[in-house]
């Protein structure tokens, strides 16, 4: 079946607006339950670490370049590095690996 | 406007400023997923303009690049945004309990986790024009970031592209990492996503499923698991600072 991207753009839209509408607009105490709190600050954790690995070693055209330049990231993030200096020296690790002769 | 809201708008675009130019590099590796998936420069442009969403607009375009269902784009953006309801629900919080519904529906527009972080940084409760005053700001340089990044995502050569791409992971990584240093039940909850992630994806008896279902269980499982085992207790835990990705 043939999908419109115009539609995804839409629905990932809707979506988007609602979850940060919803709260704002009707609630006005805080949430309590523990559970719910908890789940809702460990979801981006979970999230963006299922989504960077394995896929950073597909994005590559040689997955060892990936996989070096997750290390560097975690490492560098690690140590403090703000977010555009680590995006920055991810990409700087895989050029750089991907100059070598056997790739 | 009054005198007072046009000087927190101001104070607002002040702000701003920093948290567009780094919108600007992180959504120029956006725009390059973006191409990869498809999406013409204009389509990347309106995707970053309505949704203000890095991990969600990435997830989203991964799961148009795979030829998801529509149902399947709705539920990934729900699970990989469910941190903006958090940030919305402590947003409402800040802001005074007479505050118009015109001014709340406003402030939802641009969520994100650095106009949260400034957000809630004002002292008292919080303007909606200081809020307005950074977005102003932010959004143009997230949107023509995205732009930048479809169009020259096509002149670059095979061998930069490949390069920038790894970008957008780079900044996943400065997300999770540094709170992963400071909490131990982040730190394991982000190695087991790791390695949950690579068996799932190397194991033939998960092959049937798309990538897009593949991520959402995880997530939901492990964020679940996450939260019976080690749930938390202050109540200061969702007010992250302001250096995390949009």
């Amino acid at each position: 079946m043939e999908h419109n991207i115009w539609i995804y753009i839409l629905v990932m839209a809707a979506v988007s607006y609602l979850i940060r509408m919803a709260p704002l607009a009707l609630i006005r105490r805080e949430i309590t339950n523990k559970y719910l709190r908890s789940f809702l600050f460990y979801v981006p954790y979970a999230t963006l670490a299922v989504m960077t690995f394995p896929a950073i070693m597909e994005a590559t055209q040689a997955p060892i370049a990936g996989l070096l330049a997750l290390f560097a990231g975690i490492i560098l993030a690690w140590k403090g590095c703000s977010l555009f200096q680590v995006a920055v020296l991810c990409c700087v690790v895989v050029f750089a690996v991907e100059l070598l002769p056997f790739f | 406007m009054t005198t007072q809201n046009k000087t927190c708008f101001q104070h607002g675009m002040r702000d701003g400023c920093p948290i567009a130019l780094g919108y600007f590099a992180v959504s120029f590796t956006l725009g390059i997923a973006a191409r990869n998936a498809g999406l013409t420069a204009i389509q990347a442009f309106m995707a970053s303009v309505l949704n203000n969403a890095s991990a969600g607009e990435y997830a989203g375009f991964s799961l148009i690049a795979a030829g998801s269902t529509y149902l399947e784009t709705a539920i990934m953006t729900l699970v990989v945004n469910a941190r903006y309801l958090l940030m919305s629900c402590s947003l409402s919080q800040k802001l005074k309990p007479d505050t118009p519904l015109r001014h709340r529906m406003l402030i939802a527009y641009d969520v994100t986790d650095e106009i949260f972080g400034i957000s809630v940084a004002q002292p008292g409760y919080l303007n909606p024009w200081y809020a307005y005053g950074a977005i102003a700001v932010a959004i143009p340089g997230w949107a023509f970031g995205t732009y930048l990044g479809v169009i020259m995502g096509n002149v670059l050569p095979t061998r930069v592209v490949s390069a920038l791409s790894v970008g957008l992971y780079g900044m996943f990584l400065a997300i999770i990492i540094p709170p992963a240093r400071k909490n131990k039940v982040i730190a394991g909850l982000v190695a087991a996503g790791f390695a949950a992630s690579f068996l799932v994806n190397r194991l033939p008896l998960f092959a049937g499923l798309s990538a897009g279902i593949k991520t959402i269980a995880l997530t939901v499982a492990l964020a679940l698991l996450a939260a019976v085992l080690f749930p938390v207790d202050t109540q200061d835990n969702n007010k992250e600072d302001n250096t995390n990705g949009a």
